[in-house]
């Protein structure tokens, strides 16, 4: 949480010529109240042409729910052919395509974009600025992402299937070895690319270039830190990513041997690239949320946030340390024993800003004043579970014990407790904290209560047994597997099916809070929110901070 | 919500109980295969890395013991519904530097044994054998360096187990026509690589995972104390069959494993012998179809698939296909030395020129491809020799 607390009251009754809507110049409503102002766009073309950071926002976090809800899907096949030993209803062919979307839907088209949609709502109503500073840039972001996910599900309709070489599409089973819908893959990730570039882009100028008057760096709420820190690293390595499936597309269709050993190349260099990318990209996918909860912690604790400065210092070492330890990712691919340590020391590094971070969010629960409101039960089971994964991570640091850890579940349920009760619990619980404001209606908390208890027990029903199979031996990304592991994955799979239920519960509450049911709430919804976005009514105007407030 | 949140304490009290669990159950268990844990296994090394992955799960919990239980005691204590008021600390430059000192100490504890076991883990210097372990899809080769023993190691559980037909038996996935075979108390060495994408070779009991890379070749070992049979599975994804490619490794005393592989050099040496006295031999059709039937199926159904028909868009057909009712002699080189740039691998040093000969004869004649080609031995010698 920013110091960002006492405000100037925004002028909202000055004129404000020459804001632009999707082209339409607001001269005659001069004169009109506040209510009046906010001209909506009518129909699909509001959508299709908006250049509004609040309507862009939306856009990203439907999407990003309709891509969870399809990935989950995926996870759904995969847990079901997994439910017990042998083939039953997928190939192993099918399987392997279901864990490589799967993952690719999950990270570029769920976690990343509701970020970016977040980002959009928050960051100009946070430092007080009118918009985003590249708007139509915005409008371009988003909309070629339908696309890019459209191309890559289409290749699951091709002969021979889509991608099945896993989401990290290791050279060479993605060149030599994979089928032709390998382009349709490469252009999708480009396309995926471009836009998460895009987003960095304006998070990163709007931050510079559009903070209120008195918005001082040291002021700015840690969400928006989160972000700018983020932003920079989308763009160090977006373009990496680039670089490895254009190389990944001339070794497979223009006869290059960047990763053929034959040609002089070297299979290993491709997981080194990928990886550069690959580390930092984990970061990005939690260091909003760091910031999220950094924001929810203090206002239900009724307490300023412990470590601010410590804070964005964590955050930016995260960021730093994040280009130095990708080949923790690689220690069985046979590395000399002095690059080994180097990636075990530096990655064991990083749990000291993480560790930081959890104290200084138990540091401001501690002697507050603590009430237990949806996003607060989120931000906690975060806290928990993301810390659980976040130790198992320590533990795959050490070289040594990651030879039996790596590839095996034991893996699969630490990244899933970092992501899914990570960071998709972080943007939950986002959601269960802004949505009022967005909306002017407080959701409907019954269905809240049942949304978060059912996903709680249901996601550590399906992630923490993993741990035990992957000790136990069982590898990753096969579809049918010994017995002594079937009566876990029995359990895993229930879990999954009743955590993917759960998920029904949330859109029927998004569904009602999108129809505006519900009792109106204040300008500040809780009553310890601080904060310039908790300044303005209830539903937040179309526009907002046309004359920039005064931060003291 | 009071009640809500007594509940939730409770429940999330109860995590670092469910983190403990494992060790519970590892120490009734560690003699057979633990269904929960990390085994110790069967080397000095394997024994240190499962200490090492204990002290760090200990660790661990001791953290999230201290870092949680702050954390539900101020849910509690400083809870509003009990009239909590909210103190006005933000900051305490001593606490904050403790605490990042604090763990970076406890880092140091951890990285000087972990250091220690990497560096005796890696290294390979003074091998008493050596065994090349090549992976392919999806399959391993064995191949001692100094005999002329080399050999496959194919899946051996039957394909109705897989699709539910018959009952799954004990060592289900787990199980290979050939295992490799290794002394116990010497140091052996595995060179690893791959014949076409990544394959990772891993026994669990032996704390030993090293890619196989194409292209080239990485190092591993293992001396292992007791006689016994020891499983693992490839443990990188490697296509269609990634799951179907076990490691099974059979240790044996000194004295046993040098009768075996005394036994194994003479089947070695008459698998010659046979193979010149086939050379001036033909096989009747049945015979040829009969074993070519049986080389089809373990070796080329899992890309052609056993009805001919391949995947299409992945794996080509046979049946009906041009090169299978036509071009004989081509038909013979592709099997013989595979295709480059594809997944078709080279079988010459897999199958004999028996069994590529039958397996020919069965691909030109099943599924309706009626040519009535018969292959011999000696044709397939012939293409592989350039005639």
């Amino acid at each position: 949480m920013s110091k960002a607390t006492e405000v100037i009251s925004p002028d909202t009754s000055a004129p404000h010529v020459g804001q632009v809507n999707g082209g339409h110049v607001h001269g005659d409503h001069l004169h009109d109240d506040h209510e009046h102002h906010d001209h909506i766009p009518k129909g699909i073309t509001r959508w299709l042409f908006t250049t509004n950071h609040k309507d862009i926002g939306t856009l990203y976090l439907w999407f990003a729910f309709i891509m969870f809800l399809v990935g989950g899907a995926m996870a759904m096949v995969i847990r079901a052919e997994l439910f017990q030993p042998g083939l039953q209803i997928v190939e192993p062919n099918f399987f392997n395509q279901m864990t490589t979307v799967h993952g690719l839907i999950m990270v570029f088209g769920a976690v990343m974009p509701a970020f970016t949609g977040l980002a959009n709502w928050l960051i100009p109503m946070m430092i007080g600025a009118p918009d985003m500073a590249l708007p139509r840039m915005n409008n371009w972001s988003f909309w070629i992402l339908p696309g890019a996910f459209l191309i890559l599900l289409s290749s699951l309709f091709m002969e021979g299937g889509g991608p099945a070489f896993g989401w990290t599409f290791y050279a060479p089973l993605s060149t030599t070895y994979s089928g032709d819908s390998t382009a349709l893959f490469v252009f999708s990730v480009h396309i995926m690319g471009i836009s998460s570039i895009m987003g960095a882009i304006n998070v990163i100028v709007t931050i510079f270039n559009m903070r209120a008057p008195g918005m001082t760096w040291m002021k700015m709420p840690l969400f928006v830190w989160t972000w700018l820190i983020t932003a920079f690293l989308l763009i160090a390595v977006m373009p990496v990513l680039a670089g490895a499936v254009t190389m990944v597309l001339t070794d497979k269709f223009f006869g290059t041997s960047f990763f053929d050993a034959a040609g002089g190349g070297d299979p290993v260099m491709f997981q080194h690239i990928f990886w550069f990318f690959g580390h930092p990209e984990v970061y990005i996918m939690i260091l909003p949320a760091f910031g999220i909860i950094s924001q929810i912690v203090p206002t239900f604790s009724r307490k300023q946030l412990f470590g601010y400065a410590s804070m964005v210092y964590a955050t930016a070492s995260i960021a730093l340390l994040s280009f130095v330890v990708w080949a923790h990712h690689m220690f069985t691919t046979g590395m000399p024993v002095y690059m080994e340590m180097f990636f075990m020391f530096a990655t064991m590094l990083i749990s000291v800003p993480t560790g930081v971070k959890v104290f200084n969010w138990v540091a401001t629960m501690w002697r507050g004043s603590l009430s237990f409101e949806m996003p607060m039960m989120f931000a906690i089971a975060f806290i928990v579970l993301f810390t659980i994964g976040g130790l198992s991570g320590l533990m795959l640091a050490i070289t040594p014990v990651d030879f039996q850890y790596h590839d095996t579940y034991f893996v699969v349920a630490h990244f899933h407790y970092v992501l899914v009760t990570g960071a998709v619990f972080s943007i939950m619980a986002a959601v269960y904290y802004w949505l009022p404001k967005w909306t002017g209606k407080m959701y409907d908390t019954t269905l809240a209560k049942w949304h978060f208890w059912c996903s709680l027990v249901s996601v550590n029903v399906l992630f923490f047994p993993m741990h035990f199979v992957g000790l136990a031996g069982m590898p990753r990304r096969i579809p049918d597997y010994a017995l002594q592991f079937a009566d876990f994955n029995k359990w895993i799979s229930l879990g999954g099916f009743a955590f993917g239920l759960s998920q029904l519960i949330f859109l029927a509450l998004l569904i009602k809070a999108c129809k505006k049911q519900g009792e109106p709430v204040s300008a500040q919804v809780w009553d310890g929110a601080e904060g310039l976005e908790w300044e303005i009514p209830s539903p937040a105007p179309y526009h907002t901070f046309e004359t920039p407030p005064v931060v003291k | 919500m009071k009640q809500l949140t007594t509940v939730f304490a409770k429940w999330c009290s109860s995590i670092p109980f469910l983190l403990m669990s494992p060790l519970l159950f590892a120490q009734e268990a560690s003699e057979e295969a633990s269904s929960l844990n990390l085994r110790r296994g069967a080397t000095d090394i394997s024994g240190q890395v499962y200490d090492l992955h204990m002290l760090m799960f200990f660790i661990c919990v001791g953290i999230a013991f201290v870092v949680f239980g702050v954390m539900f005691a101020s849910m509690y204590l400083h809870r509003k519904s009990r009239g909590a008021k909210p103190a006005n600390f933000h900051e305490n430059v001593k606490v904050e530097i403790a605490w990042t000192v604090i763990p970076f100490l406890i880092l140091i504890f951890m990285a000087v044994p972990a250091a220690n076991t990497l560096i005796a883990m890696e290294d390979t210097s003074e091998p008493d054998m050596t065994v090349l372990v090549t992976g392919s899809q999806w399959k391993w080769h064995y191949k001692y360096m100094d005999s002329d023993v080399e050999f496959y190691s194919l899946l051996a559980t039957q394909r109705e187990q897989i699709e539910n037909k018959f009952q799954k038996t004990d060592n289900y996935l787990l199980e290979v026509d050939r295992p490799l075979v290794i002394p116990t108390g010497k140091k052996v060495r595995f060179l690893i690589t791959s014949d076409d994408v990544i394959h990772s070779w891993w026994v669990p009991d032996f704390a030993v995972k090293k890619d196989a890379n194409p292209g080239f070749i990485n190092e591993s070992w293992a001396k292992v104390n007791e006689p016994g049979i020891y499983r693992g599975q490839c443990a990188e994804l490697c296509g269609k069959d990634h799951g179907y490619m076990p490691v099974v490794v059979i240790a044996k005393e000194p004295a046993e494993f040098d009768k075996w592989m005394g036994e194994q050099e003479e089947i070695v040496r008459k698998a010659k012998e046979e193979e010149q006295r086939l050379l001036s031999m033909n096989m009747s059709m049945d015979e040829l179809m009969k074993v070519g039937e049986r080389v089809y199926n373990t070796t080329c159904a899992a890309c052609h698939m056993p009805n001919g028909e391949g995947l299409p868009g992945v794996f080509p057909a046979l049946k009906g296909s041009k090169m299978a009712l036509e071009d004989q002699q081509g038909h013979i080189d592709i099997v013989l030395h595979g295709k480059s740039g594809t997944a078709m691998q080279a079988f010459s040093k897999m199958l004999s020129l028996k069994e590529i000969a039958a397996v020919v004869t069965y691909e030109r004649n099943a599924w309706g491809n009626n040519t009535g080609d018969m292959v011999q031995a000696k044709d397939v010698n012939a293409v592989a020799n350039g005639n």
